[in-house]
């Protein structure tokens, strides 16, 4: 019975990770279409970003302020030198351009960082607390109220302002968008860099207890993907219960079957889901018009 | 010069004549070795290409079945004492079976379904190479036996440089005769539209899965050769995600649905990391920048861009 609860904690403490990621995911693809591969990458920036500024002797609240705003500076320079510049491309070769910013991203990573991994410390130390006999890292909760409260703030946004109605609108119909005024591109950029800065949140938060290096982004993308499809590509509420699924399934398989494969349990999620039901949990079933 | 790319015959016997004038000018081992390596990434190419290019279903785990082949003729020779050579049509048919058992689901999917479900695929086949070490040695990998043909050991980049020429010749004259046969034109009309396709009678999932197949089996063979050239296999250097990609990439730079497109791109993707290997360091950073500045700049592929402005320059 404690092992239970001790995967369901850490199930659920990775699974807001994946759902971080996945709601990165699920703007950018709302505003634009786009499957962006590289979201991982900004899950690794964050971590990577605010561990080296921590080195080189900023303190860690600065530091991980200073990796969040660059990690928006890349997000919008991925849209504005890649993206942007091959609008009306098909859409296999906008997955190859985020696909390839991802791999440029990570070998920028380790040329300027290292090819090591790297830890930060706790936020509120790293005494366990017990519970109904399981273990529960004080970071765990971090990353749960961290998560929750992105969370909440992503969707007041969308719901209660301006800017949100616009990214809406975008998401809705972008032509209809375009035509009543909105910038649509302006708000494209801007899925892109609230992504960003979503992804490099969830790497810091997640960094005192996975660690980071150069190369963790792109099981993270895949993992976040796979999330934003269980729970249905494009629904925001879908990416986040996706990606708690994602998690906790995770964390019993490994602990339950196999922790050697605990990376195919993602896959073989989806690629059931996808035979199953294609749309996803909270996904609309769509009609291809001929 | 347009007619002459059109017409398949002449592109065979030019490719072969290429192909057999090249050891004239190569002055070391190491130009055969790139060259045998183009010749084996232009032969997965190709077959991927006949799925994307023709059928129009991208796939992001082929690598997958590229490692297949390569460890079929690792295991096979040094577990089984296979010989080489039928440790490599083992291979290949067991990459074309599994292409087979899942095909049938999998190319249901469209689009980035489709492109998620092929890079679990693959990502799948190098986890369970990666793990299964008492099999396959794990992440190091594992060396594979010389191939033995007629008892005499094939060693050498450049014995290994006419085989892989002589599979890659035979790999386009296969890919050429399937595309002008009527499977080629039911995959056309199954690459402009679908629902076209089988409203004039297509059985449109038997044709995918046909074509699915077939690209596994030659990403296969491409696999055991590179196994047998390169003496030694990892699970990342075949079956790898990056892999996968690099082969993606070489179809779509060279031109989708386009033979000699899959060769050139295979050609600028081996050659070019290799002519920067100085800056060993920023390899990935490289190879990310030129991915992106391909598909950028000539989203429609080197090929097919050539045509076109060979066809304007001409009119």
């Amino acid at each position: 019975m404690p092992e239970l609860l001790q995967f369901a904690f850490s199930g659920l403490t990775v699974g807001a990770v994946y759902a971080l990621v996945a709601l990165g995911f699920t703007l950018i693809y709302n505003a634009s279409d786009v499957v962006n591969f590289a979201q991982g990458e900004f899950v690794m920036l964050g971590g990577m970003i605010t561990v080296f500024l921590h080195l080189a002797g900023l303190p860690i609240p600065v530091a991980a302020f200073a990796a969040i705003l660059i990690t928006v500076l890349v997000g919008l320079a991925l849209y504005a030198f890649a993206i942007d510049l091959a609008r009306g491309s098909g859409a296999v070769q906008i997955i190859i351009i985020t696909i390839g910013a991802s791999i440029f991203l990570r070998g920028v990573a380790q040329v300027i960082f290292d090819k090591r991994f790297h830890a930060l410390p706790a936020w509120f130390g790293s005494e366990p607390i017990r519970l109904g006999g399981a273990a529960i890292l004080p970071q765990s909760l971090v990353v749960l109220a961290g998560a929750a409260l992105i969370v909440a703030l992503i969707f007041l946004m969308i719901d209660r302002t301006i800017l949100g109605r616009a990214i809406l609108a975008t998401a809705t119909n972008r032509l209809a968008a375009r035509l009543v005024g909105i910038p649509v591109r302006r708000i494209v950029a801007l899925s892109f860099a609230l992504s960003a800065a979503i992804g490099a949140v969830a790497g810091l938060l997640v960094t005192p207890i996975t660690l980071t290096s150069y190369d963790v982004g792109t099981l993270m993308a895949l993992k976040g993907f796979a999330a934003a499809m269980l729970g249905g590509m494009g629904s925001a509420p879908g990416a986040i219960v996706g990606g708690v699924l994602l998690g906790l399934a995770e964390s019993f398989g490994a602990g339950l079957i196999s922790s050697k494969y605990k990376d195919a349990i993602a896959f073989l999620i989806i690629l059931f889901t996808l035979f199953v039901r294609p749309q996803g949990l909270f996904g609309k079933r769509s009609t291809e018009r001929v | 010069m347009e007619r002459l790319l059109r017409n398949r015959w002449a592109l065979v016997v030019a490719l072969a004549l290429i192909l057999a004038a090249l050891p004239l000018v190569f002055p070391s081992n190491y130009y055969f070795r790139v060259a045998a390596l183009v010749n084996i990434f232009a032969l997965a190419a190709i077959g991927l290409n006949l799925l994307m290019g023709y059928a129009g279903q991208v796939s992001l785990g082929h690598a997958g079945f590229m490692g297949i082949g390569a460890y079929a003729v690792a295991i096979g020779a040094s577990r089984f004492g296979l010989n080489g050579a039928v440790a490599m049509l083992a291979g290949a048919a067991m990459a074309g079976l599994l292409a087979f058992l899942v095909g049938r689901p999998i190319l249901r999917l469209k689009g980035h379904y489709l492109a998620v479900a092929t890079l679990g695929l693959g990502l799948l086949i190098s986890m369970v190479l990666t793990n299964e070490a008492g099999w396959t040695g794990g992440p190091d990998g594992m060396a594979v036996p010389r191939l033995e043909l007629f008892g005499t050991r094939l060693r050498g980049p450049d014995t290994w440089y006419m085989i892989t020429a002589g599979a890659l010749v035979l790999g386009v004259i296969l890919a050429l005769n399937l595309i002008e046969s009527p499977t080629g034109r039911a995959m056309r009309a199954i690459h402009d539209s679908e629902i076209a396709a089988r409203v004039v009678g297509v059985d449109v999932a038997a044709y995918k899965l046909k074509i699915f197949v077939i690209s596994a089996v030659y990403a296969s063979i491409a696999g055991s050769l590179m196994a047998f050239l390169n003496g030694h296999i990892t699970p990342d250097g075949t079956a790898g995600f990056l892999r996968s990609v690099e082969l993606v990439t070489m179809v779509v730079l060279g031109g989708l649905g386009s033979v000699l497109g899959a060769i050139v791109g295979a050609a600028m993707l081996v050659i070019l990391p290799q002519a920067l290997t100085i800056f060993h360091e920023y390899e990935h950073l490289l190879l990310g920048l030129i991915i992106m500045a391909s598909m950028i700049l000539l989203p429609r592929g080197v090929i097919p861009s050539l045509l076109a402005r060979l066809r304007g320059g001409g009119a």
